[in-house]
């Protein structure tokens, strides 16, 4: 075996090994460990594009773990979608890394490096894994990575929030056991494809205690994807967060959207019989309402931290209006706005930090404050930020919105995604137009002077989120094709079944 | 039968008291309740692989008849997780109550000295 074979178990490998090895080098020499991050996240970004460019012909890579046979031992599975999510998760991280660099977030906690890492070996782990029962262990350790990120800084209103954070996805986990629990006993695996092979066996006797199971699986993604009413937790949580660490959980709600997209369509899907899409008609309407609610924050949002978490919920919200179509059209161009959606998210948190590291008292609150330097500078990024995540061109969110739209008119009912979209398009340029006059335009009285300007190297995280979404509508051509091919990839699960369940000679 | 009925109702029983003090308002009973809830779904989980007596897991020469072993297996990871998720919780509930003076989930007002002498269920 050359080393080329163990590739899909590197992404989670090595930020296994980085964090230790920041943690040891933390306390005696601090740029060790930056440098051991720093690396490790390169490293990260470089493995998942080889691994996109081998699996971008359509081949579906299957690594078995300690080499036990597919049904029996834990297997990791890296198709199109997967190598998606690994370059979209490493080029998320370098960005949210080099801005708590740059601004020094990282000094204002112990274990930020060594957290920053777990978080990134669970978010690799849950895009590649197989199996269910370690996509649930892998959830596990991105999300006891993602409690002590966002409790980085610490201060009474990181940890109030922390404690609902912390609540709600416990419950979520219980939830996602209970599910597992449910599906093992009725299907006597835990392999996404083999138990895609199993369901339409289960006899009608149990077909009830099925649909339960993917109602539950999907109550649980949801939850992670922030849906309307499971969306509560999310506003709080990531204005609190330090900024940074923020821009980083931009992904997070995309991990309940992968499994989604991941899980539905394998074990629920066409051949599942009478569970055949079960969580489909729940998803929709969910998905709109999301929307609306989402982008209704964002018009009456107080600060620019809590504008940037309410967009992150309709930008989720949209995606999912996408992927609830279950057709290829439909999940390509949601999965190429889900890669958009994700950048922007995280260039709203960074700008809205920049703008806020100038301000002084006035922080990001949506109120007029001082006329600092530079303020057309940051001016102009936050508008640029704010026109990919409501979608007006020329940025990819414009694009991303346009396929959404095309491709739903297949779907019965597409009056309502269409109403629904352009409607909370209109309210988010709204609310943007509202804090960006009131920060960048007007001046406050009693405002005084405002705070020395730091140096202007804090700009860089956000210019390079910015620039990776002029990229994205650039290369809009190539990235959408890739999508549209990952999203038939997805929803023909015999060809990963194919893949995954190999028989092997003795 | 009335083995399955005992375990069903015990999950039943503790999912029950479960929801009810998660829904409470005070971080300590949050956490009990929690607790609760873990400890029915890693009972749960214990039972989908079939209420079996007196039969072992793994191989042995004079046995014909075997439970899954799976199952335990998957227990054993989460109450793993569990029982560092608590451990968290728990700590992370004190910090709060320390450094915000107020053990509600989400009242930042209710000072906590008002907590013993009225009744528990007044919200301000």
């Amino acid at each position: 075996m050359s080393l080329l074979d163990h590739l899909p178990i590197l992404p989670v490998a090595i930020p296994a090994l980085a964090a230790p090895l920041a943690l040891l080098a933390m306390r005696r020499r601090r740029a060790l460990a930056v440098g051991i991050a720093v690396l490790s996240c390169l490293v990260q970004l470089g493995l998942a594009l080889v691994l996109m460019a081998r699996v971008s012909g359509g081949a579906i890579l299957a690594y078995a773990l300690g080499d036990w046979p597919a049904p029996f031992g834990i297997v990791l599975v890296a198709d199109r979608l997967a190598a998606l999510m690994l370059v979209l998760t490493s080029v998320l991280a370098l960005i949210a890394l080099v801005h708590a660099l740059v601004t020094g977030a990282d000094r204002k906690g112990w274990h930020f490096h060594p957290l920053f890492q777990f978080q990134l070996m669970g978010l690799n782990g849950a895009f590649l894994t197989g199996d269910l029962f370690n996509l649930f262990v892998f959830f596990e350790v991105l999300l006891i990575a993602s409690y002590g990120l966002m409790l980085h800084g610490q201060g009474p209103a990181r940890l109030k929030a922390g404690v609902q954070y912390v609540v709600v996805n416990l419950v979520g986990s219980a939830l996602f056991l209970i599910a597992l629990g449910m599906l093992y006993a009725l299907t006597g695996t835990l392999n996404m494809a083999d138990m895609g092979l199993r369901v339409a066996a289960v006899p009608a006797a149990d077909q009830g205690m099925l649909r339960i199971a993917a109602l539950l699986l999907t109550s649980v993604f949801a939850i992670k994807a922030a849906l309307v009413p499971l969306h509560l937790w999310l506003p709080r949580t990531y204005a609190v967060s330090t900024p940074a660490v923020a821009a980083l959980f931009a992904i997070l709600t995309k991990v309940g959207v992968y499994s989604l997209i991941r899980v539905v369509p394998q074990v629920f899907g066409e051949g599942a019989g009478a569970a055949a899409w079960v969580p489909a008609p729940w998803l929709y309407p969910a998905a709109l309402a999301s929307a609306v609610v989402g982008f209704a924050g964002v018009f009456v949002a107080r600060s620019l931290s809590e504008q940037a978490a309410y967009a992150v919920i309709g930008s989720t919200a949209t995606l999912l209006v996408a992927v609830a179509g279950w057709s290829a059209q439909t999940l390509g161009a949601g999965l190429y706005y889900l890669a958009h959606s994700t950048l922007a998210g995280a260039a709203l948190f960074l700008v809205a930090d920049v703008a806020a590291r100038r301000r002084g008292s006035f922080g990001d609150a949506a109120i007029a404050g001082p006329a600092f330097p530079g303020r057309g500078m940051v001016a102009l990024m936050f508008m640029a930020a704010a026109i990919a995540a409501t979608g007006l061109p020329p940025l990819s969110g414009f694009i991303g919105k346009l396929l959404i739209l095309m491709s739903v008119t297949t779907q019965p009912d597409w009056g309502w995604a269409w109403g629904v979209i352009l409607g909370t398009t209109l309210i988010g340029v709204i609310g943007f137009a509202r804090t960006g006059s009131a920060v960048f335009w007007k001046v406050g009285e009693g405002a005084g002077a405002p705070p020395a300007p730091p140096s202007r190297a804090d700009m860089i995280a956000p210019a390079l989120a910015l620039a990776l979404l002029a990229a994205l509508s650039v290369g809009a051509g190539a990235a959408s094709d890739y999508t549209k091919a990952a999203a038939a990839q997805v929803l023909d699960p015999a060809q990963t079944a194919a893949a995954v369940l190999v028989e092997r000679a003795p | 039968m009335s083995y399955e009925f005992l375990v069903a109702s015990a999950i039943g029983v503790l999912v029950a008291g479960g929801i009810y003090l998660a829904l409470r308002a005070r971080t300590f009973q949050v956490v009990l309740g929690l607790t609760l809830i873990s400890h029915a779904v890693n009972l749960f989980l214990f039972a989908s692989g079939r209420l079996e007596l007196g039969r072992p897991p793994i191989w042995d020469k004079t046995v014909s008849e075997y439970t899954d072993p799976l199952p335990q297996a998957l227990v054993l990871t989460a109450i793993v997780i569990t029982f560092g998720m608590t451990a968290f919780v728990v700590i992370l509930s004190l910090r709060s109550f320390l450094e915000t003076g107020s053990d509600h989930v989400d009242g930042d007002t209710v000072p906590c000295d008002a907590q013993d002498g009225l009744a528990e269920d007044e919200e301000p």
